[in-house]
């Protein structure tokens, strides 16, 4: 696995760049990840962000965009306009995650 | 092995690659099983940013109609693949028909199990992520059915032609 300097410090990261290490992810790192990738992190976005953490460290894997909305109460529509066309990989990205491995 | 990036590694979210790539599955049957291949292939599609067209035609029209939507079956009937619940038994043909109810149970119980949404559901789901659907004119007209009996987020009843010109250069998958 790859380490790699984002925002001024090392991270671990697999090869397409998702943190692979639950415990290196804080929210100040999570706002130089969406700048990465073009996003401006607002309250809705750390809605779904913290429900992402949350619910990886309850489940041991990474919600879908249906879980999103179907337990974190973020509409599918909303998620899109959020991170926009492929919301389930970016958020996992922002969040510090692995992509959703669910199919639905 | 472990080595040092100097510089951070982004993963490719707007590949150029993926760049108007467009996905038209064409749903053609009724039957529970064989609504959600198209429903689950249309929404991960759409989840990775490509452009998805759902066009239904004949039997697929139970999808999109109101009044049958939520009420789709699963008939093990004819099925050589059913098999009973414990191991590899195959299920007897001659009792499969009766069992309709009591498998269309069993499949729903399951797919809500593992968090899949019912069929209209999914297809409010596709809708909210950009999908678009679409209903053939030749089912339409042959089965007597008006846009009023078809889901309001129904574009358009269209023809072969129109569907064939708009999805140029699209995937395709025929269910």
């Amino acid at each position: 696995m790859p380490v790699t300097t984002i925002d001024g410090r090392q991270v671990h990261v697999n090869d397409e760049g998702f943190l692979t290490e639950y415990g290196e992810w804080d929210e100040d790192l999570a706002k130089a990840l969406a700048a990465q990738i073009g996003i401006d992190l607002t309250d809705a976005h750390w809605k779904v962000l913290r429900f992402l953490r949350e619910d990886y460290k309850a489940k041991g894997e990474t919600p879908t965009t249906r879980r999103v909305q179907a337990v974190g109460g973020v509409p599918v529509k909303d998620q899109f306009a959020l991170f926009p066309r492929k919301p389930g990989s970016k958020m996992a990205y922002i969040a510090g995650l692995p992509k959703p491995h669910g199919c639905v | 092995m472990t080595t040092t990036q100097p510089a951070p590694i982004i993963p490719k979210f707007d590949d150029e690659e993926d760049a108007g790539r467009k996905l038209a599955i064409i749903c053609s049957k009724g039957n529970l099983d064989m609504a959600y291949p198209g429903l689950i292939l249309g929404n991960a599609a759409l989840g990775e940013g490509v452009e998805t067209h759902l066009f239904f035609t004949f039997w697929g029209f139970d999808m999109i109609m109101k009044s049958r939507m939520h009420d789709l079956k699963f008939s093990p009937a004819g099925n050589a693949a059913m098999h009973l619940p414990i191991k590899d038994m195959h299920l007897p043909q001659a009792i499969a028909p009766a069992m309709t109810g009591m498998a269309t149970k069993m499949l729903k119980k399951q797919i809500a199990d593992l968090g899949v949404p019912e069929v209209p559901d999914f297809l409010d789901q596709i809708v909210a992520s950009g999908g678009h659907l679409w209903a053939c004119r030749l089912s339409a007209d042959m089965m007597h059915i008006h846009d009023t009996d078809l889901r309001d987020d129904v574009e358009g009843i269209i023809s072969a032609a129109q569907f064939i010109e708009m999805t140029k250069g699209a995937q395709l998958l025929f269910i």
